[in-house]
């Protein structure tokens, strides 16, 4: 620059320096300006989008989950309630490296194996962010041992949850079933059925039983809590809140102490036993032997007894009263001499001589009865007393199967009877149409003789045969099997009845129906194949034997029950119903491997029609009481109500209040 | 009265109305930081320590006559150089940056001495050249500002060693830098923004990527951009109120009672209080470049005017980045903002700029 040496003015530089502190405060102004117009921008224009994004994150909506409903039977005794305990959860995203945190849990708490199972595969199963627990129903000495070293441990924390549990254990497995946590099969489930909303904060879902089919009833209506958050997430103040409706108190039908009796008498026996109140379709007891206990699965069932369940050749998992098919045997004779005088094939008096077998005409064939020399002379009512089985050949193939099939449907073979429970199997009443289409083979006349005995393809549940003798108990009238007898309503306190629901009012001449009647009564007395399982009844006990093979007997060979495996002993059966002459209990027994009806299953009805009717307490049960008491001593907590004692009647449920 | 003798004494360099103004601002720190702070008692007596320290510090400063501490220009430099100097050498690191060197008795920063020491050197070598000032004593000057601030770049800290170039080029431009090289540098500045981005840290490419788009990284280095947007924008025409601020109390905002306060200020008071706070440090700077041109000499017109108008640019460049328009650097709002350091060196700032305006009589050397 050409101004390398010159004096400078001071006068000048004044001036200079003056402007130059304009210039700079122009820049200020100008810079404020600017700012000024940013926050007018983010404050005034912008405000509404700032404020909700502020409220957003101030606001946090959290789930207040309902407690669910209990489950009563009828007489009020409970059978799955909630409890209160204090839980150790681990929030795996927040709690760093998980097998090292659970060491250093398990110097605190004692955490077992099976604790940490569980925790792996409810790990493996969990959605993200979710807290999920490490050990249940910590002492009160555990929880205060884990608040002064919970600063140790980020990301676990001591949580007060309910509970379901089943006071009743294993012998209402199947009715009751039990709850678990929500798998993603449930989730979508809950998803597509638009309850997602209700479902926030909920981790378990009723997975079998009423527990599963009344999962609307007991849920309960979730509450919302606007929370106020701070940026880590913690819960500063409740702004707002929705309460949680608990869910709907449900009532049952059954009768916990004549579930319990009905279990009880089967004693080593596999099997089920449907106990129906024919007056409404009520299920008085639900029994499928063996049971399992359904708190095992309330949080996650361990792999062990997982397998051990699910492995075991008593199938205990099964449901055999809905899922459990076998061949109705001779319980379908009182049925099929129904369809005989109904259907014009046989009139009361008509009679046959028994030689010990049938064969069809113009075959040598012999189709055997149970007796090998025959039981004579036999009329209707005989036929069914002393279960000849000629009798039924002979009819099965004057009827043909088409109407047979027709007659027998109307009972309810081969459909299901809609009872309230998930899983229902549908039987089998076979049909030509069927055979062709299932095997591609033409309906063999001696398919319909066998099917006369309800052998062959024929199957039906124990639930059915009870169905279809509540047909006839109530001369044509079948109300569907129902479990819920009410409810309370949580939101109006008020009694719901869950009416009972007429399946079909079938008309049949009630001379017809007073001949079969009086047979299946005299089935219980002397002459009849049940005769020691009735004898000294009260009531008019009707009731009909039957056997359902397991393996088939060579046209030479013996059936000999003591030669045979156990597993291969055919399968025992009684349908029942009492009084006769005022019905209010229908009962049907399948007893697995357990050889004839008349020895083994009608003594068990008989047991369980005196309590019902009676309030007889079987001799055995009354010494085995005591000796139960210290069973089950891993799953009952200290809250657990006294077993099925009148005291469970009023014990109020344990759960939390806010 | 004796004693009112000796308090009119401890006072009689001070500026009332400009004392008045830092009065009402630092009430508006001490409300400000109390509720930053979720009305913690301890932080507030801290603060108000601070203050007290640094209002100490201002009265005594503004006895010194300019004069004298012109004398202190040279060696304050020379040890600031020194020891950043040290600090590349020997350095702790702190955060990923080596900003601090360790003394054995104190850990120092040295960055901080040379925000007074770079423009206090840059001043008195004009005022020392002023008779025969040409372009190559300005072309000495910015080698003198230059390395201080390469070595702070190193360290690295992108914000101080901006806002040390920005206290220099101040005593230049009021030093009468020609009109040519001021626009040439600017452009020049403009052209090599491109280059400089090669030399950025990879931290600091994220600062200014994030400022042109904060939801692009919401839970990294957008979040303090996006909360603080949110509390400017929620607090509206009047604020939340005092204490009531949601983002700050539920601890949404970072560093909310340092270089986040305005965002806490913003959110209380809304656009009213943002427009008195503006007013505020509208009419402080204004009283101090006043003051600046009041003062007898060179170096007191050039360090006062620089002292103001730094202050100026970390107000604007720290309300700025809170509400949204500049990358985030590590400034806090001057005088409001929790933090002894910062206080006591602004407030020194403005003892230098009161006793520039207010010592007449200047010693030639």
């Amino acid at each position: 620059m050409a101004t390398s040496l010159r004096m400078v003015n001071p006068e000048e530089e004044l001036r200079r320096y003056n402007f130059r502190i304009k210039v700079a405060a122009g820049i200020v102004v100008l810079a404020f300006t600017v700012l000024f117009t940013r926050f007018v921008w983010l404050q005034l224009v912008e405000y509404d989008r700032y404020h909700a994004l502020a409220e957003n994150n101030r606001i946090t909506l959290t789930p207040n989950p309902p407690a669910r409903g209990i489950i009563y039977d009828r007489n009020g005794t409970v059978l799955a309630h909630n409890f209160a305990a204090y839980t150790l959860e681990i929030t795996p995203s927040k709690a760093g490296k998980l097998e090292e945190t659970i060491n250093r849990l398990a110097e605190i708490v004692q955490i077992d194996a099976g604790d940490r199972k569980r925790f792996k595969k409810l790990l493996a199963e969990s959605k993200n962010f979710e807290t999920l627990p490490i050990k249940m129903r910590l002492t009160e000495e555990e929880v205060a041992r884990f608040a002064v070293n919970s600063f140790r441990f980020p990301g676990v924390e001591v949580k007060a949850r309910l509970f379901r549990q089943y006071p009743m254990g294993e012998d209402f497995a199947h009715v009751i079933g039990y709850i678990g946590r929500i798998n993603q099969r449930d989730e979508e489930r809950i998803r597509e059925s638009g309850r997602s909303a209700n479902y926030r904060g909920t981790d378990h879902i009723g997975k079998s039983g009423v527990e599963e089919s009344y999962e609307n009833l007991l849920h309960g209506i979730t509450g919302i809590a606007q929370v106020e958050t701070d940026s880590a997430g913690r819960a500063v103040r409740v702004l707002a809140q929705t309460p949680p409706v608990a869910g709907n108190n449900v009532y049952l039908h059954l009768d916990a102490k004549l579930q319990e009796i009905a279990t009880k008498v089967f004693g080593p026996y596999r099997g089920a036993l449907v106990a129906l109140d024919p007056r409404n379709g009520g299920v008085l007891a639900l029994v499928s032997k063996p049971g399992f206990d359904p708190n095992l699965f309330v949080d996650g069932i361990d792999l062990a007894n997982w397998r051990a369940l699910n492995e075991s050749p008593d199938t205990p998992l099964v449901n055999r009263a809905l899922r459990g098919i076998y061949p109705p045997g001779s319980t379908i004779k009182p049925f099929m001499a129904l369809a005989g005088l109904e259907l014009g094939f046989r009139k009361p008096g008509d009679a046959i001589a028994d030689p010990g077998y049938y064969s069809l005409p113009g075959s040598s064939h012999r189709y055997r009865d149970w007796k090998k020399d025959g039981h004579g002379i036999v009329d209707l009512k005989k036929s069914v007393v002393v279960s000849c089985d000629t009798y039924y050949y002979r009819l099965a193939n004057e009827m043909g199967i088409q109407k047979m099939a027709g007659f027998l449907s109307q009972l309810g073979f081969g459909h299901k009877t809609g009872i309230d429970m998930e899983g229902e199997l549908t039987g089998l009443m076979p049909t030509p149409e069927w055979k062709q289409k299932r095997f591609k083979q033409p309906w063999w006349p001696g398919e319909t003789v066998i099917a006369g005995i309800g052998q062959g393809y024929t199957l039906a549940t124990p639930l059915q045969l009870a169905v279809a003798t509540m047909a006839v108990a109530n001369n044509g009238k079948v109300y569907q099997p129902q479990l819920l007898r009410g409810w309370r309503d949580t939101l109006t306190g008020r009694i719901v009845e869950n009416p009972p629901k007429v399946v079909t009012e079938l008309k049949f001449d009630p001379e017809h129906l007073r001949i079969v009647k009086e047979a299946m009564v005299e089935v219980t007395r002397p002459g009849g194949t049940a005769a020691g399982a009735g004898a000294g009844a009260e009531y008019l006990f009707a009731g009909k034997t039957g056997t359902a093979q397991v393996i088939g007997i060579k046209q030479n060979e013996r059936y000999d029950e003591k030669r045979i495996a156990a597993r291969h002993r055919d399968h025992a059966l009684f349908i029942a119903f009492a009084p006769a002459d005022d019905p209010k209990i229908v009962i049907a027994v399948m007893v697995e491997n357990g050889g004839h009806g008349s020895s083994t299953a009608a003594p068990i009805a008989r047991k369980v029609a005196d309590y019902w009717l009676l309030g007889k307490i079987p001799e055995a049960l009354k010494e085995d009481a005591a000796e139960e008491e210290g069973e089950n001593e891993d799953t009952p907590p200290p809250s657990e109500p006294a077993r099925a004692g009148p005291a469970a009647v009023t014990a109020a449920p344990t759960r939390t209040t806010r | 009265m004796n004693l009112r003798h000796l308090l009119g004494r401890l006072f009689n360099h001070i500026d009332r109305p400009l004392a008045g103004l830092l009065a009402l601002l630092l009430l508006t720190s001490i409300a400000t930081v109390f509720s930053a702070a979720n009305t913690s008692v301890d932080k507030l007596l801290a603060h108000l320590l601070n203050i007290a320290v640094a209002l100490v510090a201002m009265i005594a400063v503004s006895h010194v006559p300019p004069q004298r501490l012109m004398q202190f220009a040279l060696p304050a430099y020379v040890l600031g150089v020194i020891l950043l100097i040290g600090v590349a050498l020997a350095g702790d690191v702190v955060n990923g940056a080596r900003r601090w060197l360790n003394l054995g008795i104190a850990r120092i920063q040295p960055s901080e001495l040379m925000r007074l020491a770079v423009p206090m050197m840059l001043a008195w070598y004009l005022h020392l050249k002023q008779e025969t000032l040409s372009t190559r004593h300005f072309a000495s000057a910015a080698v003198l500002l230059l390395i201080p601030v390469a070595l702070i770049l190193r360290q690295p800290d992108l914000g101080t060693s901006l806002l040390i170039t920005a206290s220099g080029v101040f005593v230049l431009f009021l030093g009468g830098l020609s009109w040519r090289i001021i626009v040439g540098g600017i452009v020049l500045a403009g052209a090599a923004l491109p280059f400089a981005w090669h030399f950025l840290h990879d931290y600091q490419r994220q600062r200014v990527l994030t400022l042109l788009d904060p939801s692009s990284d919401p839970l990294g280095a957008g979040y303090h951009i996006i909360q603080s947007t949110i509390a400017v924008g929620s607090g509206g025409m009047a604020g939340k109120g005092w204490l009531n601020g949601s983002q700050a109390h539920l601890d949404f905002l970072p560093e909310r009672t340092t270089d986040f306060i305005f965002a806490v200020f913003s959110e209380e008071f809304g656009l009213l209080g943002n427009l008195l706070l503006l007013l505020l440090y509208a009419a402080i700077i204004y009283r101090g470049l006043t003051l600046a041109a009041l003062a007898p000499s060179l170096f007191g017109r050039l360090l006062a005017g620089a002292i103001v108008l730094t202050f100026f640019t970390y107000a604007f460049v720290n309300m700025g980045m809170v509400s949204g328009i500049l990358p985030v650097v590590g400034v806090p709002l001057p005088l409001v903002s929790y933090g002894g350091t910062s206080m006591v060196s602004v407030l020194i700032g403005f003892g230098i700029v009161m006793s520039a305006a207010s010592h007449k009589k200047l010693v030639k050397t």
